[in-house]
C-alpha cells in the first residue's frame, strides 16, 4: 500500500561492530570470524549497506578489550583509522567511528575526523565514546595518567571536548586559501582563528592544522544512557541514538530531546532520533526464532537486549518501523543486526525495498555528503564576519 | 678486474610535499595539498614504479612570524593516520610510513593506531618518529609545554619501549576463531602488560590483534646525538637530511657503526636521506630549471622573512632585490619565527658571514637566500642522476633516498618515468614486489614473537 511521500524521510543506519550484536554472532557459519580484522570483510559490509542507501554505518570502539563474561569475541581496532580505510571506496554513505574524549586529546580527534570527512568527500560523523568508572572501562589503567571518574565527569568532559573540536573545525573559514600570487600569500590570515578554549578540562590554543573538513562540521552522534548523556545529545547531537523498548517510550524520549533541544536554543528540527533495533530477521517467523534459539546455545546464556528487539521477518520489521516512524516516535533506526553476515542482507534486500514502495525511504541518495542524507544543512563558521 | 659483487638494492621513498618554502605553490600545476586525489595520485604513481614507501609528515602547530600566523607557505594539511589508512584502500603493496610526534601521544593509543594500520594495510605501516618539548606546540595540548628539552627521547624511548610491549602481548596466531569450541582467542594467547617507569604507567590486556609485521617499521628523524642515539638503539630507519657524498658515506660509517654496541648488525637499521631530483634533457637544462625553481620557492617576501627569522626584526622596509640590511640583529628576539626548527649559532656571526658572502659575490638579499638555503640534491639528465642515486648507494653513502618533490602531487612523476627504468636496468631497483610487507620491501626481519625473546623483553622492560 503506497503512501504519499513524507517531507520527513526515514533514516536507517547499521552498526558493523564485531560480526554482529549478538555475542555468539561469530559462531554461525558465514561469519567469516576468521577475517573479523580484515579491511576488506569491512568493506564487503559497507558495499551491502550502501546498495541499501543507508544513512551511515557505526564502527564501535572503547579503549579496553571485550570482558571475557559478557563475550569470547576479543579483540579490536581502532575505529577511526577504519572509517578512514573504508572511505575511498564507498560513495553516498556516512562513515561514524566512536571516538573518545576521555583520555585522548580533542586537538588530535578534531583533525582525525576532520580529515576522515576530506577523504570520504563529506562522509564523517563522531560517535561520542567516553569512559566512566565501572566494570568494563579499565581505560584509566590503560592511560596511567588520572584517576576514574565518574559519569557525569565523564560527560562533562566529552560536552568541552565537543565544544573545543567544534571550534577547531571552524578555526579555519571555508575561503582561507587564496594562493595569491600578486602578494606571495597562501592563505588570508584573517579567515584563521585562534580558539583560545579554555575550559574546565583542557586548553586548546588552535587553529587546526586541517582546514575546515566539508561538511563543515561532521555530524555529532551521542547515546543516551543516562541523564547526563541525554543533556549532552539535546545540547550538541546532530543525532541522538536512544534505546527504547517501545514506541511510546521512544516517543516520549524523541519530545522530550526535542524540549530540551529548544531549551538549550537549538532548532528542535536539526535533531535525528535513532532508535536502536536489534534484528534477527528469517524468511518466516519460526526461522528467525529458531537462529536465535541457535544463537542462544551458543551464548549460553538469553540474550540481553536495552531496546526495541525483533526476532521474525522483514515485512514486520518494515511494519514496526513504520509504525513507530509514522506517528513520530523517531526519525529512524540504527539497525543492530544480530549476526552481520545475516541480518545486514535482510534489511538491504529485505526492509528496504519495502520501505521504499511505503515511500518512507529514499531510492537514491540525496548528494555526496552524511549532511545530505540527513537532511541537516551545512552549519555556518561561527568566526565567519556576518556579511 | 674481477667479478663483481651483487649490486646493492636501492630503498625508495616519495615523500608528500610539505608545509615549508620548497613546495611551491604558485605553479600552475600545483594541486591541493587537503584533497584526497592530491594523496592518491603520488601513492598511486609511487607503487607503479615500484617505491618501499609513501612519507606524510606531520605538524602541530601552524608556524608564526612577528606574532602572527605565516601566510606565505602552503598551510593546512589533513591528519596523518587516517590518511594513511585510506591509501591502504587504493594501494597493495606501498609501505605507508607517517611522522608522529610522541610528546603529544600517549603509548596505549599510539600502539592501536599503529597495529590497526598495519592490519588494515596488511603490514604497511610505518612509523617516523619525531618529538618535541616547546611550549609553543603544547598550547595545543592538554599538558601544555610539560616535558623538558634533554628528557624528550628518554620520554620517547620508554614510549617505544611501552608500545613494543603492547604489540607483543598478543601472540601471532592468538586468534583461532574455532566456532565449534566457542574459542574465538587460543587461552594464554593475550598477556597483561604491566609497565612502571619514569613517563608512564600502564596496566591492562592490549584491545588489538599484533600486525602482520609484528612491528610497524619505526623510522627515526631529529638529527641531534641525542637522536642518533635513540636511532641506533632502536629505529629500522635513519631519515637524515642530505649532503655531499663524501658527507653521506662518514654518516653512514658513523651510524652504522654504533649498531655493534648495541648487538645490532648493518643491515638492521637503513639510511635514508631526504634529497630532491630536477631532470633536464640536457645538464644545462636542468640547471636551468633546478634555478627556476629555487626562484619560485623564494619569492621576495619569504627571502625578507627568511632574514628577519635572524635579524629578529622586521625587515619588510628593504628591497629583496637589494642589499643585506646593515643594522645588526636583535639578539634579544630570536623567538620571532615559532613553529619551526631554531637557528643555533650567534645571529651576528650568521649576518656577518652573509653579508661578506652577499658582498664578495654581488647578491641581493633574494639571491643569498636562495644560496644558503640550498641543500644540494641531484640536478641532471635522468642518466646523470641515476648514475648519482646509484653511486650514493653502491658506495655506502647511503641505502637509498626519500624523494620530496617541489609540487603536489605530480613532482616526482618524470623521475618515477625517466629515472626509476634506468635504475632498474642497472639491477639496482625491484622490477616487481617480491613480498608483501614494508619489512620484506626494506629487507628487515620480523621481529620474533614474544614466546622466543622472553629475556630480552624483559631487558628492556627493566
Amino acid at each position: 500500500m503506497a503512501r504519499p511521500t513524507s517531507p520527513r524521510p526515514l533514516h536507517l543506519g547499521v552498526d558493523l561492530s564485531d560480526a554482529g550484536a549478538h555475542p555468539a554472532a561469530w559462531r554461525t557459519h558465514g561469519s567469516q570470524a576468521q577475517r573479523l580484522f580484515d579491511a576488506e570483510r569491512l568493506q564487503q559490509l559497507v558495499d551491502t549497506a550502501q546498495r541499501g542507501t543507508l544513512d551511515l554505518v557505526v564502527i564501535d570502539d572503547s579503549f579496553s578489550l571485550q570482558p571475557t563474561r559478557t563475550t569470547t569475541l576479543r579483540g579490536r581496532l581502532d575505529a577511526a583509522l577504519v572509517a578512514a580505510r573504508l572511505a575511498p571506496r564507498s560513495r553516498g554513505i556516512g562513515l561514524v567511528p566512536t571516538v573518545a574524549t576521555t583520555h585522548t586529546e580533542p586537538f588530535h580527534v578534531s583533525k582525525a575526523i576532520a580529515t576522515i570527512d576530506h577523504v570520504s568527500g563529506g562522509r564523517a560523523g563522531w560517535q561520542l565514546g567516553w569512559s566512566a568508572d565501572d566494570d568494563d572501562a579499565r581505560d584509566t589503567a590503560h592511560f596511567g595518567r588520572r584517576p576514574a571518574v565518574s559519569e557525569a565527569a565523564a560527560v562533562a568532559e566529552a560536552e568541552e571536548a565537543v565544544r573545543a573540536v567544534a571550534a577547531l573545525w571552524d578555526s579555519w573559514e571555508d575561503d582561507a586559501e587564496i594562493r595569491d600570487e600578486a602578494t606571495h600569500r597562501f592563505v588570508d590570515r584573517s579567515k584563521l582563528h585562534y580558539v583560545e578554549h579554555d575550559g574546565v578540562h583542557f586548553a586548546v590554543k588552535g587553529p587546526s592544522i586541517t582546514p575546515r573538513p566539508p561538511q563543515g562540521r561532521p555530524p555529532v552522534v551521542v547515546r543516551v544512557r543516562s541523564d547526563e548523556s541525554f543533556g549532552l545529545a539535546a545540547r550538541h547531537a546532530d543525532v541522538v541514538r536512544i534505546s527504547a523498548t517501545t514506541r511510546d517510550e521512544a516517543l516520549d524520549l524523541r519530545l522530550r530531546l526535542r524540549a530540551a533541544a529548544v531549551a538549550a536554543g537549538r532548532e528542535p528540527g536539526d535533531l535525528r532520533v535513532l532508535a536502536d533495533a536489534f534484528a534477527v530477521t528469517g524468511p518466516d517467523e519460526a526461522s528467525a526464532r529458531a537462529r536465535l534459539d541457535l544463537l542462544t546455545e551458543l551464548d549460553g546464556v538469553r540474550w540481553d537486549t536495552d531496546s526495541l528487539t525483533h526476532v521474525g521477518t522483514a515485512r514486520k520489521l518494515t511494519d514496526t518501523f513504520l509504525d513507530w516512524w509514522e506517528i513520530g516516535a523517531v526519525d529512524g533506526f540504527v539497525v543492530r543486526p544480530s549476526s552481520l553476515h545475516t541480518d545486514l542482507d535482510a534489511l538491504v534486500d529485505g526492509v528496504v525495498p519495502m520501505l521504499r514502495t511505503a515511500r518512507a525511504f529514499r531510492e537514491h541518495y540525496a548528494g555526496p555528503t552524511l549532511r545530505d542524507q540527513l537532511g541537516l544543512a551545512r552549519p555556518a563558521n561561527r568566526f565567519a564576519a556576518i556579511a | 678486474m674481477s667479478t663483481p659483487a651483487p649490486r646493492k638494492q636501492i630503498h625508495l621513498g616519495a615523500h608528500f610535499p610539505g608545509v615549508n618554502n620548497t613546495t611551491v605553490w604558485s605553479d600552475p600545476r600545483s594541486g591541493s595539498q587537503i584533497d584526497f586525489a592530491s594523496f592518491e595520485h603520488l601513492a598511486r604513481r609511487a607503487e607503479a614504479a615500484r617505491f618501499d614507501f609513501f612519507f606524510l609528515a606531520e605538524g602541530l602547530r601552524l608556524r608564526e612570524h612577528k606574532g602572527q600566523l605565516h601566510d606565505l607557505d602552503v598551510v593546512g594539511r589533513p591528519d596523518t593516520l587516517p590518511v594513511l589508512a585510506a591509501l591502504a584502500a587504493v594501494t597493495d603493496r606501498l609501505g605507508l610510513a607517517g611522522t608522529i610526534n610522541t610528546t603529544f601521544n600517549e603509548p596505549w593509543e599510539l600502539a592501536r593506531q599503529f597495529a590497526t594500520l598495519d592490519i588494515l594495510s596488511g603490514g604497511r605501516a610505518a612509523w617516523n618518529l619525531v618529538t618535541s618539548s616547546d611550549a609553543f606546540t603544547g598550547a595545543n595540548f592538554r599538558r601544555g609545554g610539560f616535558l623538558p628539552y634533554e628528557q624528550r627521547y628518554e620520554r620517547a624511548a620508554e614510549l617505544v619501549q611501552v608500545v613494543r610491549a603492547l604489540w607483543d602481548s598478543w601472540d601471532d596466531d592468538a586468534v583461532v576463531a574455532h566456532a565449534r569450541t566457542g574459542q574465538f582467542v587460543r587461552p594464554g594467547s593475550i598477556r597483561e602488560v604491566r609497565h612502571d617507569g619514569a613517563h608512564f604507567q600502564v596496566r591492562g590486556e592490549f584491545t588489538t590483534p599484533r600486525g602482520p609485521q609484528g612491528h610497524p617499521v619505526l623510522f627515526q628523524a631529529g638529527d641531534s646525538a641525542d637522536g642518533r642515539d635513540f636511532a641506533t638503539a632502536t629505529a629500522d630507519v635513519v631519515f637524515s637530511a642530505h649532503s655531499t657524498f663524501e658527507a653521506g658515506q662518514a654518516f653512514f660509517a658513523d651510524v652504522k657503526g654504533r649498531l655493534a654496541a648495541h648487538r645490532r648488525t648493518p643491515d638492521q637499521l637503513l639510511i635514508l636521506p631526504a634529497t630532491t631530483v630536477v631532470l633536464g634533457a640536457t645538464a644545462q637544462e636542468a640547471a636551468e630549471r633546478s634555478h627556476h625553481i629555487r626562484l619560485q620557492q623564494v619569492p621576495g617576501p619569504t627571502a625578507i622573512a627568511f632574514l628577519e627569522q635572524v635579524w629578529g626584526r622586521d625587515l619588510t622596509d628593504h628591497d629583496p632585490e637589494g642589499p643585506l640590511p646593515r643594522i645588526d640583529p636583535d639578539v634579544e628576539n630570536l623567538d620571532i619565527t615559532r613553529g619551526r626548527v631554531r637557528h643555533v649559532k650567534d645571529p651576528r656571526t650568521i649576518a656577518a658571514a652573509w653579508r661578506e658572502q652577499a658582498d664578495a659575490n654581488g647578491w641581493s638579499i633574494r639571491q643569498l637566500v636562495i644560496e644558503v638555503t640550498s641543500r644540494g640534491g641531484f640536478v641532471g639528465t635522468p642518466t646523470q642522476v641515476a648514475d648519482a642515486i646509484d653511486r650514493h648507494v653502491q658506495e655506502d653513502a647511503s641505502d637509498g633516498f626519500i624523494l620530496v618533490p617541489h609540487l603536489t602531487p605530480t613532482g616526482l612523476d618524470d623521475v618515477f618515468d625517466q629515472v626509476v627504468p634506468l635504475l632498474q636496468e642497472r639491477g639496482s631497483f625491484r622490477t616487481e614486489y617480491t613480498g608483501p610487507t614494508l619489512r620484506h620491501h626494506l629487507g628487515l626481519a620480523r621481529p620474533a614473537p614474544r614466546a622466543t625473546r622472553s629475556h630480552a623483553d624483559r631487558a628492556l622492560v627493566g
